[in-house]
């Protein structure tokens, strides 16, 4: 069929690669029909928010109101509220354990499990815990950590070697600790799958060379493959800073931010000031600085990703 | 893998594959073994033990530890029973449904429209607009609590489902739009032009080769943000105001909150909890992993 042959009262959106490899525009509403929905959404429940934040984050915002105009005083009375400077120096320990574990763990798991016929069930084993809710994750190390001995499984080991029993949530000594162990229990599985793909996409003809030239495991591992997952290492890591920096769950499910407020973090903070104790204006303010945080971070991710299908 | 290629392929040692070098092999191995069995155990312990947990007698559960149940072969289904029916868990449950299958439906088919609006369609600002939309996936979710509940407040979305489906979608719609945009550009030109040429509408093209043809890409979106919706904890403390709406996450905190120590309860709700994800992980493993991998920029 010949383009020309094109009646020309078509519907909008129709036959119109007619013309110089068709780089006409499309109908308006054909566009419309596709993109506004979208957009309409965006604007009303997520543009509008987050400038009505930005405002309110500058406002005392008593029960949620632009009330009166106060500059930047949420933000100074933020840094002088030391339970604020204990979430982010919280947020910074599981930024350094959380994440370099994750990534230790996860390549660990990942080269020693490539070993093995099982492989597969091993890895399957460790993602597991990523298709489950931080809620039951929360539940689940809620009794491994149960002080009595014939309950918590930590304990009973303890006991069993007659150690002093450990109040792993309850001391703030250990409690940061033990949430990050969560943590990273529960996404050590998503660096394993990573990783593991990454050292699959090493020759194989390298490594045997490697050996045949009499290199150890040591040696291949620091020279060959350490090299080799570099670059998926600083993405996850990316991946995982983001998680950190939105972390809620665990800590409100399992201490709900205690012993006093020893576990609290960055957005646990924001909620606790918003919806407990009423101060919307700081409320808004701890949001913000979560933005402020993520912006850099999303954008290097967003730039990552841009020219390539993720799926 | 490397290595037993390495050593299959290798002639020095001709006698591999004979049953007594592989059992030298197997034993050279042992501390891969022992390292493997080792993480194994790490990573199944504490969630077999509240799956059997759930299945023990309350009087058994005080009395001793769920390592200790081969001594005790005593299992129970009333823990689920009554934490289904007294504690609320049943009706959680429904909830936990009623609040995801919108919120998984709704951003599928709005991200899919946009994603083919911004790959295949020709309008003015059509790239800055997606760069905008793509720019929204910084903005955490807490920029939303504080004007959405002001902005659903006269209407009395919290009271309904309503609120909470919005936030969810609103939410989803940067990344998922993203996501699928990325894949859609992926698809051969030439068989939108024909179609285009044979005077196929956009619509049709949508529904008939694009949607088709990104089965893979959409499923596995789609199951993450199943997922992502029924394990929330954060959204629906904030979107859902009535006692009666509240999903799984947030009632087994309550429980938590209310009984700590009552293990029987918690441990059959949390697998009541588990139960979608499970079942998606084990019947739909690829997609699941495609979803949660693609679902790590979000």
């Amino acid at each position: 069929m010949t383009a020309t042959s094109q009646p020309t009262s078509l519907p909008p959106g129709v036959g119109r690669s007619r013309r110089s490899g068709g780089f006409e525009r499309t109908g308006i509403g054909t566009v419309a029909l596709f993109v506004l929905p979208a957009t309409l959404l965006l604007l009303v429940f997520l543009v509008f928010p987050m400038l009505f934040t930005i405002r309110l984050s500058l406002d005392r915002g008593l029960g949620g109101n632009l009330t009166r105009f106060v500059g930047l005083d949420n933000y100074i009375n933020l840094f002088n509220d030391s339970t604020f400077i204990q979430a982010i120096v919280n947020n910074l320990l599981w930024i350094v354990f959380y994440v370099g574990l994750v990534l230790g763990l996860g390549l660990i798991v990942a080269v020693v499990a490539m070993r093995v016929r099982y492989e597969a069930i091993i890895k399957a084993i460790v993602f597991l815990p990523m298709a489950i809710a931080a809620t039951a994750l929360a539940v689940i190390w809620d009794f491994v950590y149960a002080p009595d001995s014939n309950i918590g499984l930590l304990n009973a080991i303890i006991a069993a070697f007659h150690g002093p029993l450990i109040s792993w949530l309850g001391s703030p000594a250990f409690v940061n600790g033990s949430l990050i162990a969560v943590g990273i229990w529960g996404s050590t599985g998503f660096a394993t799958v990573i990783l593991s793909a990454a050292l699959k996409s090493i020759p194989t003809e390298i490594l045997e060379a490697a050996r045949i030239d009499g290199a150890n495991e040591f040696q291949i591992f620091r020279r060959i493959i350490l090299p080799m997952v570099s670059l998926p290492m600083s993405v996850l890591a990316v991946t995982l800073v983001v998680n950190v920096i939105k972390l809620f769950d665990i800590p409100y499910v399992m201490t709900h931010g205690g012993p006093g407020t020893s576990s609290r973090v960055i957005a646990f903070q924001m909620y606790i000031q918003g919806f407990q104790a009423g101060q919307f204006g700081q409320a808004a303010a701890v949001a913000i600085v979560m933005l402020l945080i993520m912006i850099p971070i999303m954008a290097f991710n967003i730039r990552r990703f841009r020219s390539s299908a993720v799926v | 893998m490397g290595m037993n290629n390495a050593v299959a392929a290798s002639a020095a040692q001709p006698a591999a594959g004979t049953p007594s070098a592989r059992i030298v092999r197997f034993l050279g191995r042992t501390p891969v073994h022992i390292t493997l069995g080792i993480i194994a155990l790490i990573w199944l312990a504490p969630t077999v033990g509240l799956l059997v947990t759930s299945f023990r007698p309350r009087s058994d559960i005080q009395a001793t530890g769920w390592w200790e149940t081969i001594t005790t072969l005593r299992f129970t289904l009333v823990n689920y029973q009554s934490v289904l029916d007294a504690q609320g868990m049943g009706r959680a449950f429904l909830n936990s449904i009623i609040i995801s299958v919108p919120s998984t439906l709704l951003p599928l088919a709005i991200c899919s429209l946009a994603a083919y609006g911004f790959s295949w369609l020709r309008f003015r600002f059509r790239d800055t607009i997606f760069l905008i939309v793509v720019a929204l996936m910084m903005v955490p979710v807490q920029l939303g609590f504080i004007p959405l509940l002001q902005l659903f407040k006269p209407f009395h979305l919290t009271q309904g489902f309503l609120g909470i489906w919005l936030a969810h979608t609103a939410f989803a719609l940067p990344f998922g739009t993203f996501l699928l945009r990325n894949f859609f550009i992926t698809l051969p030109r030439d068989l939108v032009e024909a179609a285009r040429i044979d005077g196929s509408s956009e619509i049709g093209i949508f529904r008939n080769i694009v949607v088709p043809l990104s089965v893979p890409a959409i499923a596995a979106y789609g199951i993450f943000q199943f997922l992502w919706v029924w394990n929330d904890l954060l959204m629906s403390l904030v979107f859902v105001g009535n006692n009666a709406n509240y999903p799984m996450t947030i009632q087994l905190n309550n429980l938590l909150g209310q009984y700590g120590t009552e293990w029987h309860l918690l441990a059959a709700g949390a697998f009541l909890l588990m139960f979608a994800p499970l079942v998606v992980f084990f019947s739909l493993q690829r997609y699941f992993v495609q979803g949660l991998l693609a679902g790590s920029v979000k």
